[in-house]
């Protein structure tokens, strides 16, 4: 799969030929994975059926897939917060859990942003922000010094010392965001982010992500409901169908990021909009 | 609801006129309404005898008395609520164990064990601070075991994605998400040590506010009763405003202090 700027600006991939081409440099790999959830009552739910996604590194993905198709549980699973109930996860080659447990050292690399921005109330902006330095022991003016660098980069500069309650949901978010990049990870893992913000500030912030994606060089997996927003960001789309939630489509969008919001008005993304909307409209429900 | 920044001056004009109402209406009761002194004295010798007890230095010695039982039963039942309420909010299958066992000790009226605390452990002051802390206990231990179990499921899977070990875990998200509960269960516990205190005092010794209360009565002495009652109030009110005042410091980032800027 190559990035070019021709006409023909998407091209659809299989998701095994994509799976085999990229799997020696992969940054993130799911191998056949299956979700099965377990009720009380003894009933089974199958959430997730033989996903298998190769992501390059630098790569943005987007998960796309009406509501309940199981697109938050598989970004948990590549988070490492919830354990396949079959298959691999596979990141630098490393295998995500290592016998039941989650190897830690590989979720080192993992940068998390959540619906909420689920920031500590009790943290100030800037404590928030180093957290995850303080819990890697980092010391006190290297963790202030990052987390004002990081102000700057999400423009949160001047609020360092704010508490979360004084932001708002848009300033809140941004504070998310740069806590998942103070320690630098490779892999950055979104889950609907922007989902509870207006269209304006969603907007901006999706301009911001993409730059920061860009200065940063991290690989993105995101996860949206939003079509437009999804093609927007991505390089590539991954449409999943629900019930069990499988792979459907992935769709290549060939336009060079970073992107500006003028993408939107054109012929060729808006050819793409179309035809995920049209996929996902088959699915009926 | 949004309490309105510009009413921050409300309490502080409408509390004194409703003082001020309360004595000119009591006052009025009894001279002009002719409700016998006797059962209720005018404020002026209420006033009166609440100077004479003031002067007194028994009554001093009464208060530190009572003080002292409330502390001492609040700080144990705080050290108790707490061990307990982490213990039964981390174990559920011990919680629900423990369930009936635990409901049926809180709806039998703890100060019916008084008589009891008095057989055990004499007239002194050590049934006074037990039954303040048998009171205060509860409503701690509930709070806590409450706030352990309402960490927030997002917040700790920010900890959970980070990797973050047990102690770390403890030190940032699970403590300081439980202080709020802890401080909610210390307001009405301080306000029970009292009732603990006081009713023991009632029932047994011959020391301390709630045996001069029982004095009082026994002189059919009613304006040292309102005096007694008056000093009741001032102490629940001053420990109220200790517990509030550790509250607002060790807490100020939260929703309770920063949203209840009037007193």
């Amino acid at each position: 799969m190559t990035r070019g700027s021709h006409a023909e600006a998407v091209d659809d991939v299989g998701t095994d030929g994509a799976a085999e081409e990229v799997a020696e440099n992969a940054e993130l790999e799911l191998r056949g994975v299956d979700k099965i959830y377990r009720a009380r009552s003894g009933a089974t739910t199958q959430a997730l059926q033989d996903i298998s996604l190769s992501v390059r590194a630098g790569e943005f993905i987007s998960l796309v897939g009406r509501s309940g198709c199981g697109k938050t549980t598989l970004l948990r699973i590549l988070a490492g917060l919830v354990s396949p109930s079959s298959g691999q996860v596979l990141t630098g080659g490393r295998d995500l859990w290592q016998g039941g447990r989650r190897d830690l050292a590989a979720s080192a690399r993992f940068g998390l942003v959540f619906q909420d921005a689920n920031l500590f109330p009790w943290f100030s902006v800037e404590d928030n922000i180093a957290l995850p330095l303080k819990l890697r022991g980092v010391d006190k003016r290297t963790r202030r010094a990052r987390a004002a660098e990081l102000c700057d980069l999400v423009g949160l500069s001047g609020f360092e010392k704010s508490l979360p309650r004084e932001l708002s949901g848009g300033m809140r978010q941004r504070a998310a965001i740069a806590r998942a990049l103070s320690y630098d990870p490779s892999i950055l893992l979104m889950d609907e982010p922007f989902g509870a913000l207006d269209a304006l500030t969603r907007d901006r912030m999706n301009l911001e992500l993409q730059k920061i994606s860009v200065v940063t060089g991290a690989t993105v997996v995101f996860v949206t409901h939003s079509i437009t927003e999804a093609v927007f960001l991505a390089d590539r789309v991954v449409l999943l169908s629900p019930r069990p939630g499988r792979i459907r489509s992935v769709t290549g969008v060939e336009f060079p990021r970073p992107r500006s919001l003028d993408v939107e008005s054109e012929p060729a993304f808006q050819d793409v909009v179309r035809r995920l909307r049209h996929e996902l409209d088959e699915e009926g429900g | 609801m949004e309490p309105n920044p510009r009413m921050k001056w409300l309490p502080w004009v409408s509390t004194p006129v409703v003082l001020v109402l309360v004595l000119v209406v009591w006052q009025l009761a009894v001279s002009v309404f002719g409700v016998s002194e006797f059962t209720l004295p005018t404020p002026a010798q209420v006033a009166g005898a609440l100077g004479g007890l003031l002067t007194d230095a028994t009554t001093w010695g009464h208060i530190a008395i009572t003080l002292a039982e409330v502390a001492v039963g609040f700080v144990v039942a705080l050290a108790t609520g707490v061990v307990v309420g982490v213990v039964l909010g981390r174990a559920e299958w011990l919680e629900r164990a423990l369930r009936p066992v635990l409901v049926a000790v809180q709806v039998v009226p703890k100060v019916a064990f008084i008589p009891l605390f008095v057989i055990w452990f004499g007239f002194g002051v050590t049934s006074k601070i037990i039954m303040a802390a048998t009171l205060a206990f509860f409503p701690i231990m509930l709070n806590v075991m409450l706030g352990v179990r309402s960490v927030d499921r997002g917040h700790r899977d920010v900890m959970l994605g980070l990797g973050a070990k047990r102690w770390p875990t403890f030190r940032d998200l699970e403590l300081p998400s439980t202080l709020p509960y802890v401080f909610a269960g210390m307001e009405v516990a301080v306000v029970f040590a009292v009732i603990g205190a006081i009713v023991g005092e009632y029932l047994g010794g011959s020391e301390g506010l709630g045996y001069l209360v029982v004095v009082s009565l026994n002189a059919l002495d009613a304006p040292q009763l309102f005096a007694v009652i008056f000093l009741l109030a001032v102490l629940g009110c001053l420990l109220y405003l200790v517990v509030n005042g550790a509250k607002r410091f060790v807490i100020p980032w939260h929703e309770s202090v920063l949203g209840a800027d009037t007193p």
